[in-house]
């Protein structure tokens, strides 16, 4: 009982900040048809920046609890800026090109970035521990989580709200809708399908620093955290089905639980657990658990 | 696009140049061997790619076949490099061949993550595996040529690199052979649209099966040869990555032709080489801007240069 209820806790605290992350490359996906291996970059970008900045809020004694709008004002400085140089500056020259290549040029712009990161921040471990003790503790039976576990969680529910909302309940959001299921017959009635990429990419790129930024506080911010979070991501919006919101909630609970159950009950199968998943789902589903079945083309 | 190649070049100018590559300095031999080994995973994945495939997890098949070098030996004793080489090979092509029942239904982006996940689980594996040295991996024991134990290190290496150009060259035709075959040019076809070759009465999945196996198979050998070389087998050569560079190997040297991807990936190989000795904070920043230049300059690979200059002569052969 208690390994289950701590698979469980530790699973969903798992499953929210990979579901900010993967939410980021699913919308990305989804609008854009670009399968965004730069995103692990974001992420990390995120990471680093948000630790710097944390250092330096609490060493500058500024109030505490400024450092989580801190973070908020990170990753969104930071999508701005990914969203700028990567979408506008280097993607809109490759549409029109085939899928694969687009992965290829973000794949390129992915390894430029990890050289970038060693250079700004070089090869050192950071931390930035202090937000993550500044909410306290919280005792469910015999387990202790803090409570920045717990708001990580809420960030997620918010976000996932907060996306459902906007696509649904709003006039642009409806009008992205649109732009996802057929960007062609999109554009032919008049909606400016450029501008809503270079949003979608912003917003995306936003959401995935966003994920680093608050996943800071709780890591060692080091080389190679952007690298491991995105063969996550990957493996969640494959599962959920790409481009697809509702995948990315239920494939981030997947990965979630069944990372924090290999954990807890067989720590040998942690790595390839998720793939394992990833792999039964594609054979069953092949477009994932919330696509359906494209019609072929003759 | 010709679908082969002026065979007499393959027969005879392939391994005059790879006969002088016998003759390159000391430093350059390892790179030789490394640039076969890698280019024989880039054959395979042009091949994938004529189809409109692309594998992310090559490094599956090519880290299969590494480690089974690394393994077989410990078992069996066998220490010829170039049986080792052709066994992993067989035994990377048996497992491509068992995979591809699953991988031959899938398209496009679907593929590439189908590769990638196998790659992942295999990369989990070994990572998890004490007995094969965990993220460490293991040595690879001392090979012998023909029964000829070499002493010295380099006469090793010129040896390795004779094997390595006998195993490329034979690739080489083979596959020169097979892009000739009326299911060789079938790749183009099932790019552009399968459900009409399904109409012909040929079975798009039995040729993209085919052409996981062959791809599977080379990456196998590719790996052995890379492991004997280096000495040295760890899970790195299975991960993502690895994998990444191979595709990006391939868009470099381009899809034209069959010697294509043995030059991108000595170029590759080169580029890397100096990318680190002289820019070692920058390499993979190197690598990733030349991948971009080429995607955007020169969608064609660097085959398209030789092209583009043979274009005054014969008229325009080639598609693109």
């Amino acid at each position: 009982m208690l390994t289950a209820t701590a698979i469980l806790i530790d699973g969903l605290i798992e499953a929210s900040y990979l579901f900010l992350v993967a939410l980021g490359l699913t919308l990305i996906f989804g609008v854009m048809k670009i399968l965004n291996v730069a995103h692990g970059s974001f992420y990390a970008f995120g990471a680093y920046a948000s630790a710097t900045a944390i250092g330096w809020w609490f060493a500058s004694g500024f109030p505490d609890y400024g450092s989580f709008a801190l973070m908020f004002a990170i990753a969104i400085g930071l999508g701005i800026i990914f969203g700028l140089l990567l979408e506008v500056g280097l993607l809109k020259r490759m549409y029109g090109k085939d899928e694969v290549i687009i992965v290829l040029v973000t794949f390129a712009s992915f390894l430029m970035l990890e050289d970038v990161i060693i250079w700004i921040w070089g090869g050192n471990a950071y931390f930035a521990f202090e937000p993550y003790s500044l909410l306290g503790d919280i005792q469910f039976g015999t387990l202790f989580y803090s409570n920045y576990d717990l708001a990580l969680i809420g960030l997620a529910v918010a976000l996932a709200a907060g996306t459902w909302l906007l696509l649904n309940r709003t006039a642009k959001g409806r009008l992205l809708l649109a732009v996802i299921h057929d960007t062609e017959m999109a554009a032919a009635f008049g909606i400016n399908v450029k501008r809503y990429f270079t949003v979608t990419f912003i917003i995306g790129a936003t959401l995935g620093c966003l994920g680093g930024a608050v996943m800071a506080p709780k890591i060692s911010v080091a080389p190679g955290i952007g690298v491991e979070v995105i063969v996550l991501a990957f493996a969640i919006v494959v599962i959920g089905g790409m481009g697809s919101i509702w995948g990315a909630i239920i494939g981030a609970l997947v990965v979630g639980l069944a990372r924090a159950a290999a954990v807890h009950l067989l720590p040998e199968v942690e790595l390839f657990v998720i793939y394992a998943v990833m792999t039964l789902v594609l054979i069953f589903r092949p477009e994932g658990l919330f696509m359906r079945q494209k019609a072929r083309k003759i | 696009m010709s679908p082969a190649f002026r065979s007499n070049l393959l027969q005879i100018g392939l391994p005059v140049i790879l006969a002088l590559g016998l003759f390159m300095p000391d430093w350059a031999i390892f790179l030789g061997i490394i640039s076969l080994a890698k280019g024989l995973v880039v054959l395979g994945l042009m091949l994938l790619w004529r189809t409109g495939l692309v594998s992310f997890g090559q490094g599956l098949f090519y880290g299969a076949g590494a480690y089974m070098v690394g393994i077989l030996p410990q078992y069996l004793p066998i220490t010829d490099a170039l049986l080792l080489v052709l066994i992993s090979a067989v035994a990377a092509g048996f497992l491509a061949f068992a995979l591809g029942f699953l991988l031959r239904r899938y398209r496009e982006i679907f593929f590439a993550m189908l590769c990638l996940a196998f790659s992942m689980i295999f990369f989990g594996i070994l990572v998890k595996s004490e007995s094969l040295g965990s993220t460490d991996g293991f040595n690879v024991v001392e090979t012998s040529y023909l029964g000829f134990v070499p002493e010295e290190p380099i006469v090793m290496q010129r040896m390795l690199y004779i094997t390595a150009a006998v195993v490329a060259w034979f690739a080489c035709l083979f596959v020169n052979r097979y892009l000739g075959s009326t299911m060789g040019r079938l790749s183009r076809a099932i790019k552009d649209n399968e459900l009409r070759v399904e109409y012909l009465g040929f079975s798009a999945k039995r040729a993209v099966h085919f052409k996981i196996v062959i791809a599977g198979t080379m990456a196998g050998a590719g790996g052995a040869l890379a492991a004997i070389a280096i000495g040295h087998v760890d899970p790195e050569m299975v991960w993502w990555i690895q994998s990444g560079e191979f595709v990006f190997v391939t868009i470099l040297s381009g899809v034209g032709n069959v010697i294509a991807p043995l030059l991108g990936s000595v170029v590759f190989e080169i580029l890397r080489t100096f990318a680190i000795e002289y820019a070692p904070q920058a390499w993979q920043f190197v690598v990733g801007g030349c991948l971009l230049a080429v995607i955007m300059f020169l969608p064609g690979g660097l085959w398209s240069l030789i092209e583009r200059s043979k274009e005054g002569k014969d008229d325009g052969n080639s598609s693109r």
